[in-house]
């Protein structure tokens, strides 16, 4: 019996956490932990409980945070987190995902990285930075970010990433080759025959589908996707959703027709909720139909965006569903997305929210 | 590393920003020193204090750009030398939003 859920947020000011019992009432919050660096990403293992925070402060650079307390001391380290003396140093560390024991770390300016002793000391995964498209890279609007992880449950050595605004690249071997897998999805800021090219789509986000390995789902500037095959090819699930851009997505734990969006008014149209009401959007059939959620979530003059990484669910039953603001309120659904509530505000700007069920 | 043997070190203060002191428990904001150059003074807080290094300087590698580091009251390099009992002050730049 789950005893405890805790929903982890990596904000501008450094990680918060917020607890509660598995019926999600009421909850505590408690920081802000890491001496408020700012946080791009805070997960957690679910098979250690061990929490991690990936980040870069404008004074000391970037590093990962660990604590293996759900939170109460916290140590730090970016040992091997580095490129080669004269290659263009990190800046920040931007997504994190633990995977079979191992725990990986995506950065700024792009690139992979490995640790195999619990964040303590990394490695660089240096077959991603070699591949032939790198130097062709372009930065995103917040940099050349690598800020999706997805290494497969099911194998190991497979592994996908996504990186603004470069694309999804998947590798087969544990990281040593990779391939771009971005067959399907747009690029409308290329001249029009130049709109779906191998590599250089502005993915924002990409998740995995529960129980379907070969089934991934993205938010694009361009588009939402799904792919049944691994991300060699992608189809648009964009039609029923009221704009075509957003920037977090986030899978249903179990059902993996279950898909969670938010979508924004629009990249020149001030990227905030549209019509200025919120709403999430769920799929529960792969992307073919789409329906609003609104219940409990305000409909009046509402600016906010949520980033990318800032949306999640938990495994619990119903399952959870959050999102974390750009304004820096936490909402939070206990029954799927049917009905919400602001459970935390006037926190620093949100950018990561994962969830951690301890159990007894 | 710091090379207590080398002739040329000389015994030098480091006085650290106390932001920097808290992300490294035990440490101490001002410290005694035996290095020729900043390099070296970096290089000798890092042996105590594992990692810190890796706070003040980047891979290129370089003092961090939001990091000054002063030597007699002006501003110095990773090679910039060190003279007898000269004051290394690191402090923390405007900086944040």
């Amino acid at each position: 019996m789950a005893s405890k859920v805790l929903v982890l947020l990596g904000t501008k000011k450094g990680a918060f956490i917020l607890e509660s019992n598995t019926g999600r009432r009421s909850w505590s919050l408690r920081g802000p932990f890491c001496e408020t660096w700012p946080l791009n990403h805070v997960i957690a293992d679910p098979a250690t409980g061990t929490i991690w925070g990936a980040g870069g402060d404008a004074w000391f650079g970037p590093a990962v945070w660990k604590s293996t307390d759900l939170g109460a001391t916290w140590t730090h380290s970016s040992e091997g987190l580095a490129y080669r003396e004269g290659e263009e140093p990190i800046k920040s560390a931007w997504s994190l995902a633990p995977a079979n024991g191992a725990l990986y770390a995506g950065v700024e300016p792009a690139g992979l990285f490995r640790s195999d002793d619990a964040g303590q000391t990394w490695r660089h995964v240096a077959g991603l930075r070699n591949h032939p498209t790198r130097p062709e890279w372009q930065p995103g609007g917040a940099g050349l970010i690598l800020h999706s992880i997805v290494p497969d449950a099911n194998d190991p050595k497979r592994i996908w990433v996504a990186i603004s605004s470069a694309g999804v690249f998947h590798s087969p071997d544990g990281g040593i080759t990779w391939e771009p897998r971005n067959r399907g999805t747009r690029a409308d800021y290329l001249p029009e025959e130049q709109r779906y090219p191998e590599f250089g789509q502005c993915v924002h986000c990409l998740v995995q589908a529960q129980g379907l390995p070969d089934r991934l789902y993205q938010q694009n500037h361009c588009g939402m996707y799904r792919s049944d095959d691994g991300g060699r090819s992608w189809q648009s699930i964009e039609a029923g959703l009221p704009s075509s851009f957003g920037f977090p997505a986030a899978a249903h734990p179990r059902e993996p027709a279950t898909l969670y969006l938010l979508p924004l008014n629009g990249d020149i149209a001030g990227r905030y909720v549209p019509d200025a009401k919120a709403a999430v959007w769920r799929t529960r059939d792969g992307g073919d139909s789409w329906e609003d959620l609104r219940e409990g979530l305000p409909q009046q003059n509402v600016f906010f965006g949520v980033l990318r990484q800032a949306m999640a669910t938990d495994r619990l039953e119903p399952a959870g569903v959050y999102f974390g603001t750009n304004s820096g309120a936490l909402y939070a659904s206990a029954d799927e997305g049917d009905s919400w509530r602001c459970i935390a505000q006037h926190l620093p700007l949100i950018t990561s929210v994962e969830t951690l069920v301890v159990e007894d | 590393m710091a090379d207590p043997q080398r002739s040329s070190t000389v015994p030098v203060l480091v006085v650290l920003p106390r932001l920097l002191v808290n992300l490294f428990p035990g440490s101490v904001r001002e410290v005694a020193v035996s290095a020729s150059t900043v390099r070296e003074a970096i290089d000798a807080l890092d042996a105590r204090w594992p990692g810190m290094r890796d706070r003040l300087c980047d891979s290129r590698p370089a003092i961090r750009r939001h990091i000054n580091v002063f030597v007699d009251g002006e501003r110095a390099a990773l090679d910039t030398p060190l003279a007898p009992g000269t004051e290394v002050i690191i402090m923390t730049a405007i900086s944040g939003g």
